[in-house]
């Protein structure tokens, strides 16, 4: 089934207080060189049949309506191309 | 006057909301969040809480609530509405009040007897304060940070839209100290603290918060 991603951010002039406790903690943790963090957030649409504009424009009016808070935050839109259930490189790498 | 307090699932201080309503001289009607239907009331408070267990964004899920069509349409012909808290929240989700919530910039959870003074007392929620009263109320939440463009700020500003402000300590990251606002026509208002709590001498930090119910009159809008 196709997946249409909704990445939803806080605009960059609002303040991020759990971005900047993100980047606090990266230091006291041995990592450095980080200089800014910003955390938004994901949304993994499963869609019904091909994904077509009109389809899109839904997601978009789904993501404006709903998902996000246009005064607050913007997002973005894209099909997520990848083949499900395919194990995620970066995710198992560092497994035991 | 006939005062509706709506309750949404995860709605934690409608009963207290209530009480106070009826310390200020009116009948609280409770409201449900999936009715259509306001029951006659005159006025509407959205009490605050942790609605939809704040998911997604704190009053995001609220403001789609059935009630909440009907409050929208109310307010829009001068019904009063007074939003406490999540109940601010939700009101700018549902864009009646402009700005936005967000966490606080100390990430943590803030509870505390607040000092405040009253800017705007032409609202039939702030009409028994004297203008520029200090009063102090409680406060507690965890996204209470409003945030706005300064083109926005400026004009709350310039119309008199700032309902209240945090005194001495800005306890979440709000600017310009903003505790509360007001939309154009005044009718609606949103407050971070929360005045329910801080009605009676035995309990809370005092009876300050007693004016935002017993202000309500007939001839607001009637």
């Amino acid at each position: 089934m196709p997946r249409v991603v909704v990445d939803v951010m806080p605009k960059p002039e609002i303040l991020d207080p759990q971005g900047k406790a993100v980047l606090g903690a990266l230091p006291r943790l041995g990592f450095s060189g980080v200089t800014d963090v910003r955390q938004g957030k994901r949304f993994e649409l499963e869609v019904a049949g091909e994904v077509t504009d009109a389809v899109l424009e839904d997601v978009r009016r789904m993501a404006e309506t709903l998902l996000s808070n246009p005064v607050i935050e913007s997002f973005t839109v894209h099909v997520d191309d990848a083949v499900q259930d395919q194990p995620a490189v970066t995710g198992t790498a560092a497994g035991a | 006057m006939k005062v509706g307090v709506v309750t949404f699932p995860g709605s934690l201080d409608d009963v207290d909301a209530r009480r106070a309503v009826g310390l200020g001289g009116h009948e609280a009607v409770a409201l449900w969040h999936g009715d259509h239907d306001l029951r006659g009331v005159d006025a509407v408070v959205l009490p605050g809480g942790f609605s939809y267990g704040d998911y997604l964004r704190c009053g995001a899920i609220s403001r789609f609530a059935p009630v909440m069509t009907e409050v929208v349409e109310a307010a829009g012909r001068g019904m009063p509405v007074l939003g406490i808290c999540n109940g601010f929240q939700v009101l700018c989700e549902s864009h009646l009040l402009p700005g936005a919530l967000i966490r606080n910039d100390h990430q943590r959870f803030v509870c505390r007897d607040q000092r405040l003074r009253v800017e705007n007392t032409r609202t039939p929620w702030t009409g028994a304060y004297a203008e520029g009263a200090e009063i102090t109320v409680v406060l507690k939440n965890g996204e209470g940070g409003f945030v706005a463009d300064d083109a926005t700020l400026d004009r709350l500003e310039g119309q008199g839209q700032v309902v209240a402000r945090y005194l001495g300590v800005n306890p979440n990251g709000s600017m310009r100290d903003i505790a509360g606002v007001a939309n154009e026509r005044g009718n609606v208002v949103g407050l971070m603290p929360h005045p329910e709590h801080s009605v009676e001498a035995l309990t809370g930090s005092g009876t300050d918060g007693l004016g935002f119910f017993t202000s309500l009159v007939e001839s607001v809008w009637a």
